[in-house]
């Protein structure tokens, strides 16, 4: 199994994680409309719901793999000195990997 | 070492180059995912902090009740809604729905001008 995320992958994932998001965009928009959570407790209850969370999780999955596939695209485009190119993959690589982990623990602690 | 070595002409007059509305809706979607990927660790902070106890929840909250952040966040709804307009555009033409030219130049001036018009809704709801 191919383990890069290039060509016909790139696109694809591309693509469903972009639907993922938009549907839990437009969930989360309609429930913060219809039901706003005006207070800590219930925003934190509101989270703490499993289903919640766990979609949750999935979204910044989905946004943090998008991120990588698009920003790597850019780099790719624009910055052609390959020493450059490599730090700047490297530094995104880094800095989506930091975030994942980052909202791994909130969610950790959420439950904890 | 340049990725392209031959001797193609280069065109870079940026005053000069013809813009049509849907090579503006691409470019555009291209410089909102930029401005996305850098807003996004500043929502995991907010997400994080408004989790903290009702301490954090209102530092949070009073950290959105400041004109700068305000005009950031107008600014990162704008290039939400057309990222996303932009992106439902791409995933219908994939399915051959408004590709042919006329359709796509009408869905790409639908794009540019949604974007703006939520920020102008975001902009009313929170000056």
């Amino acid at each position: 199994m191919r383990t890069t995320v290039t060509g016909l992958r790139a696109w694809l994932v591309q693509r469903v994680t972009a639907v993922y998001m938009l549907l839990f965009i437009l969930l989360f928009l309609a429930h913060a409309i219809v039901d706003p959570p005006h207070s800590y407790p219930a925003w934190r209850a509101w989270l703490m719901n499993s289903g919640v969370s766990i979609a949750t999780g999935v979204f910044f999955a989905a946004l943090l793999a998008h991120a990588w596939v698009g920003v790597r695209d850019v780099i790719i485009d624009y910055v052609h000195p390959v020493a450059l190119r490599v730090c700047l993959l490297a530094l995104l690589g880094f800095g989506l990997a930091a975030m994942a982990a980052w909202v791994m623990r909130i969610l950790w602690m959420l439950h904890g | 070492m340049p990725v392209s070595s031959n001797r193609r002409p280069v065109f870079l007059n940026l005053a000069k180059i013809q813009m049509p509305v849907g090579s503006l809706t691409s470019i555009t979607h291209r410089v909102t995912g930029m401005l996305l990927a850098v807003g996004v660790p500043f929502c995991i902070y907010l997400l994080d902090l408004s989790l903290q106890g009702p301490l954090g929840y209102g530092q949070a909250i009073a950290t959105l009740d400041n004109l700068w952040v305000k005009g950031m966040l107008i600014l990162l709804i704008w290039a939400l809604a057309h990222h996303l307009l932009a992106g439902v555009r791409h995933l219908l033409s994939d399915i051959d729905i408004g590709s042919q030219l006329p359709a796509a130049r009408r869905s790409a001036w639908i794009v540019n001008l949604g974007g703006v018009g939520v920020a102008l809704l975001a902009a009313g709801a929170l000056l």
